[in-house]
């Protein structure tokens, strides 16, 4: 167990110290910046497929999603930079955080051939897919990048003007009370569970449905 | 930099995000491996926005996938409760009623 | 007198309204008449107030424009447009032959016609409030009979012969509804006469409909229009083209539609239905002998007239005579008051249809109205009679009601008078033209025929002077004998001839049973089957049978010495049982209590009652002519508003009244036309005394005498008695002959067809077990074959569908990944 790791977790450091450097070549400053926040999304998740664990698979989503917002500080969008930490850092990762805490721990369940054979044929295809494209598409680039927009006033008017995006900021309201009252109903305990808990204790329901399941197969 | 090497991030975590939820065997994990999929998508649409587009549109786009994907966290986490509290567990290799 | 013009925008409107306002009223009686206050009769008969109103109105019209000599004759859709298009193909082809389109069409007879229709139909609606009282069906009565009323406006309204079929037709069946108005009540008693009497009116006068279809149709097929003045046009054409000679189909076309006339108006051959329609209501029975149902074949007979020829006419007029007779000698012989009178309307239906025969339409057209005003008063007085007398309708059962029930008598008598062709009273000059149109015929252009027709119409005239007044002899002259029993009056008429008892009794006797279960109610009540020949197996007959023997045994008796009549009684009161069943009120106070009082009728029913005589006296009188009555140039006035002009237009007119060409021959007519009328003055004088006399006679003062002709007659007496066994005849032949066919046919149905049948059900039968042996080898085969491909296919399938989410994805990132590599690299 832990020789993987320690090889991966090797390559992973050599590997961002090679990244930095290849930036900071490439682009001075700028490219520094990309470089780290490129270590912080891909690292990030890489730690995440290989932990064995879940809470620490879920901390390092952290870095997934932190360099996430600083690359789009490097795109001029500061504001949904600040959003994607907010949101995802500050909400979405403790909700999983909460569903991790609510669910039993099973460290036996990352099968490693398994995790490195998918990580090999992601990579593969990757690679293929970046060089084919890299040197294939013609990205129509403007010389003169614009000044970004990314300053607050502007997006809230984007959202309130009626004929930008108020649709679509609306739907968006619609969606999250929608799913606000999803969750809590679905998540919610029945009494006649509850009941049901304390009374005697219950056959689990997939036990029934094996059952059932197996009757099924028997009277075929 | 150059708009391909944005793009070159989001597909590796687009297929790290595919790894996540293909190789381990807990939900916890499918859930992971969506959020980074919609990051990487979300990279791709303020890259394009930022290199060739006009306007908040991509900006726009990106907050919407955040909201979404705050909405589909929130009723996933409620559905992994729901499917461990049904079938005693959180693999979804054994959650496996649409056989047959 | 601008008010008196015709006026188009307007008076079309009136003219529609008269039939409509009863048919509104129909609509909402039948729908809400059980809920109004009295059950809606004053609904009715205030709208049918309305229609009289209108149509009398609009006959004034008509008579000032007869006065003033201008041309009456109004088309709806010619001069405002005013028309229904039916059947209409399209705008090109307007007017074209394919097109129906029905208007109204009003001229002088249809004037006279509608007025005569609307006074009549509101006399009779006023009339049943009094007299239908009290009956279960009160406001489907009051609704039928104003639907009867709307469709004999309708039909005289109709400008072409199309919708005149289809007013005829419902009039057909209202009047199916009405005769059979007790079917519905069994406690009536009436009811099964009604059921057998309604039905028999319903398909007999449907033999003479479809006559008129096929007559109705060929004339279309050759003219290729249903309007009357179209079809008078193309009838003359076709005529001038043809030479002056009557094309050939042009007879039998013209005989088909007389055979609606026939069946309709009850001429000789299909007479029988009338007197049967007895079993109705005593006001339907005034509607139907009046003012609508008969009237509408004469009606017709009078707008077809033109189509006529002169074979056809020759034919109408043996018909028309022969019925005149033939129902005047029944009429004689009847005991019931009102199949005297059913009889009497059938002898003067035969007076109008041989009118029309022998080429005076003016003649026929007016006896048809003053018939109509004098038989709807007849019917009326005879329902106020009966309603007097609760509900006897026998005439031995009454008598010396002259001064119970003044009124009636008073009115019946000038009725009568008119009926009988009492000079001054209307009958008599429609009578008298009719005379003299059978002589201007014998004088003017003999054949035997119309010698034949007037010998026998002058007949009738007696025979009918002679029933009329002994009618009023034995229902207002002498005692009361309601409190008697019925073989009373036959002793007592018996007592003053000599010796004659048992003969007599015979005589009688043997007619007793049919006569006893009285001359209607019997021969409704069980069927067609002769009354004195027993056996015929129908069950009902069972009690004709008990009703002969009794009274056999009754009179055996008598032979005997007995003279209390206990016996009598006995066979009296088997015989009643047939009898009860048409007097209403026999269950409630027995056969012994007949002394019941007659009365006077109320007002509401006796105000028709002198209404309609007021009519029937003074209806045709010279009302457009100045000068003496008596001398030829003054003409009543019915003759002036349909002369022939007026009836068919000038053009029509003048050559359908086939007058001869030239000076020489019209000084010629004009003088037999002279010479004729003097002769039918005469005759029509001289028949109606002897006629009241002999009725003075034989049943005032020697009261004896009719029992020893009757006996004296024997077989002839018999025959007439039992009305020449028509309805026997039909019994036999065509209705056996039809019975007799059904067998044949069930014979061939039950052994042929169903032979037939069976043998491609066992042919079907063994294809189908071929089939499915086939089924079951090969196609089940092909089926279990693809069954166990899929299944097999399906257990490969089967192992990719392994129900685990994170598969799918792999499969679905996979697909992806095929997808954009297909994209890249092509």
């Amino acid at each position: 167990m832990k020789a993987p790791s320690t090889i991966f977790y090797a390559l992973l450091g050599l590997g961002s110290l090679a990244g930095l450097a290849l930036g900071l070549a490439s682009a001075g400053t700028h490219g520094l910046l990309f470089a780290l926040f490129t270590i912080l999304v891909v690292g990030g998740s890489l730690m995440c497929v290989f932990e064995p664990s879940v809470v620490r698979s879920a901390f390092c989503l952290v870095g997934t999603f932190g360099g996430t917002a600083g690359l789009f500080l490097l795109l001029g969008a500061d504001f949904l930079a600040m959003s994607q930490l907010l949101i995802y850092v500050g909400g979405i990762l403790a909700l999983l955080l909460f569903g991790v805490m609510l669910t039993p721990p099973d460290l036996s369940e990352r099968r490693l051939p398994r995790v490195l054979g998918g990580l090999a044929a992601v990579g593969v295809i990757v690679a293929f897919f970046v060089g084919k494209v890299a040197g294939v598409a013609r990205w129509v680039q403007t010389p003169q990048l614009k000044a970004p927009v990314s300053r607050t006033e502007e997006i809230g008017v984007g959202f309130l003007a009626a004929n930008e995006y108020m649709i679509a900021f609306e739907l968006a309201a619609v969606v999250l009370t929608v799913a606000l009252v999803a969750a809590v109903y679905i998540a919610r305990r029945r009494k006649e569970d509850l009941t049901e808990n304390e009374d005697r204790p219950s056959e689990p329901f997939a036990a029934q449905v094996s059952q059932v399941s197996q009757a099924h197969a028997e009277s075929h | 930099m150059a708009l391909s090497a944005y793009i070159a991030v989001s597909a590796v975590l687009f297929a790290l995000g595919i790894v996540c939820i293909v190789t381990r065997r807990n939900i916890i994990y499918v859930l992971m491996g969506i959020e980074m999929i919609l990051n990487a998508a979300n990279i791709n649409f303020v890259a394009f926005a930022r290199f060739n587009g006009d306007g908040l549109d991509g900006q726009m786009m990106a907050i919407f996938v955040i909201i979404l994907a705050a909405a589909e966290a929130a009723v996933a986490l409620a559905i992994v409760l729901n499917v461990f509290h049904l079938f005693e567990t959180v693999k979804p290799s054994e959650v496996d009623l649409m056989r047959d | 007198m601008e008010i008196l013009q015709f006026d188009p925008a307007t008076d079309f409107k009136l003219l529609l309204a008269a039939p409509l306002i009863p048919l509104l009223g129909y609509v909402i009686q039948i729908c809400f008449g059980k809920f109004l206050p009295r059950k809606g009769d004053w609904l009715l008969t205030g709208g049918m107030f309305a229609t009289m109103c209108i149509t009398v109105y609009m006959l004034a019209k008509a008579i000032y424009a007869a006065y003033r000599g201008e041309p009456f004759q109004h088309h709806s859709g010619d001069e405002i447009g005013l028309a229904f298009h039916w059947l209409y193909s399209s705008e090109e082809a307007a007017g074209g032959t394919t097109n129906v389109v029905a208007a109204i069409f009003y001229d002088s007879l249809g004037a006279a016609m509608l007025a005569v229709v609307g006074v009549v139909s509101f006399f009779v609606h006023l009339f049943s409030t009094g007299y239908m009282k009290g009956d279960k069906r009160y406001h489907i009565f009051f609704a039928n009979i104003s639907l009867f009323t709307f469709a004999m406006l309708g039909l005289v309204l109709s400008d072409n012969i199309l919708f005149l079929f289809i007013f005829w037709e419902l009039m057909g069946l209202m009047s199916y509804l009405l005769i059979g108005h007790f079917s519905h009540d069994p406690g009536s008693g009436f009811h099964r006469w009604a059921t057998w009497a309604c039905k028999k009116a319903f398909m007999t006068t449907r033999i003479g409909d479809v006559c008129l279809l096929i007559g109705m149709l060929m004339f279309y097929r050759e003219f290729h229009t249903f309007r009357f003045t179209e079809l008078w046009e193309a009838a003359k054409n076709t005529v001038a083209a043809n030479g002056g000679v009557f094309p050939a189909w042009m007879t039998v076309a013209g005989l088909f539609v007389f055979g609606g006339t026939v069946g309709k108006s009850a001429q000789f051959p299909l007479h029988v239905w009338l007197p049967d329609a007895m079993a109705g209501p005593t006001p339907v029975s005034a509607m139907i002998h009046a003012a609508t149902m008969v009237a509408a074949g004469v009606f017709l007979l009078g707008r077809t007239y033109p189509l006529m020829s002169p074979d056809a006419l020759t034919v109408i007029t043996v018909v028309g005579a022969t019925t005149a007779i033939f129902a005047a000698t029944i009429g004689m012989t009847s005991w019931d008051l009102k199949a005297v009178l059913a009889y009497s309307t059938v002898s003067q239906l035969g007076f109008m249809v041989a009118a029309v025969g022998l080429g005076n339409v003016t003649a026929g057209m007016f006896h048809m109205v003053t018939h109509a005003f004098f038989k709807a008063c007849l019917f009326l007085s005879a329902g106020s009679v009966i309603h007097g007398c609760h509900h006897e309708q026998d005439m031995r059962m009454m008598g010396g009601l002259r001064k119970k029930m003044p009124i009636t008598f008073a009115c019946t008598l000038a009725c009568t008078l008119a009926i009988s062709g009492m000079p001054l009273f209307s009958g008599f000059y429609s009578k008298d033209m009719i005379l003299a149109a059978g002589f201007e015929r014998v004088l003017g252009h003999f054949n035997g025929w119309s010698l034949y027709a007037l010998l026998a119409l002058s007949c009738a005239a007696m025979i009918t002077a002679f029933y009329m007044f002994r009618l009023i002899w034995l229902t207002f002259f002498g005692e009361y004998r309601g409190s008697m029993e019925r073989h009373m009056y036959t002793d007592m008429l018996v007592a003053h001839g000599r010796g004659g008892h048992l003969v007599y009794h015979d005589a009688l006797g043997r007619l007793h049973a049919p006569k006893d279960e009285p001359l209607s109610a019997d021969d409704g009540h069980h069927g067609h089957g002769g009354h004195d020949h027993g056996g015929h197996g129908h069950d009902a007959h069972g009690h004709a049978e008990k009703a002969a023997h009794g009274h056999d045994s009754g009179h055996h008796g008598h032979d005997s010495g007995h003279h209390g009549h206990d016996s009598g009684h006995h066979g009296h009161d088997a015989g009643h049982a047939g009898h009860g069943a048409m007097d209403s009120h026999a269950g409630s106070h027995g056969h012994h209590d007949h002394a019941v009082v007659p009365h006077e009728s109320p007002i509401n029913m006796t105000l028709g009652l002198i209404v309609l005589a007021l009519l029937g006296v003074f209806g045709g009188h010279f009302w457009l002519a100045q000068g003496d009555p008596l001398v030829h140039h003054s003409k009543p006035w019915f003759v002036k508003l349909a002369s022939w002009d007026r009836l068919y237009g000038p053009t029509v007119g003048e050559w359908a009244s086939r007058q001869p060409v030239g000076e020489e021959a019209r000084a010629h007519m004009e003088h037999v036309a002279h010479q004729s009328h003097s002769y039918a003055l005469y005759v029509s004088l001289a028949v109606l005394t002897l006629g009241f006399l002999a009725s003075w006679f034989l049943y005032v003062r020697r009261r004896d005498l009719p029992g020893k002709i009757a006996r004296n007659l024997g077989l002839v007496y018999e025959t007439v008695r039992n009305k020449y066994y028509v309805d026997e005849f039909i019994q036999r032949t065509f209705i056996a002959g039809s019975f007799a066919l059904a067998r044949i046919l069930s014979w061939v149905d039950k052994y042929v067809v169903d032979g037939l049948v069976l043998a491609i059900g066992r042919l079907g039968k063994a294809i189908g077990g071929f089939s499915a042996w086939f089924d079951r080898t090969f196609v089940d085969g092909a089926v279990n074959g693809v069954g166990a491909l899929s299944q097999a296919f399906g257990g490969v399938t089967r192992l990719i569908q392994t129900g685990r989410i994170q598969q799918y994805a792999a499969f679905a990132v996979a697909g992806g990944l095929l997808a954009a590599v297909w994209l890249i690299m092509l």
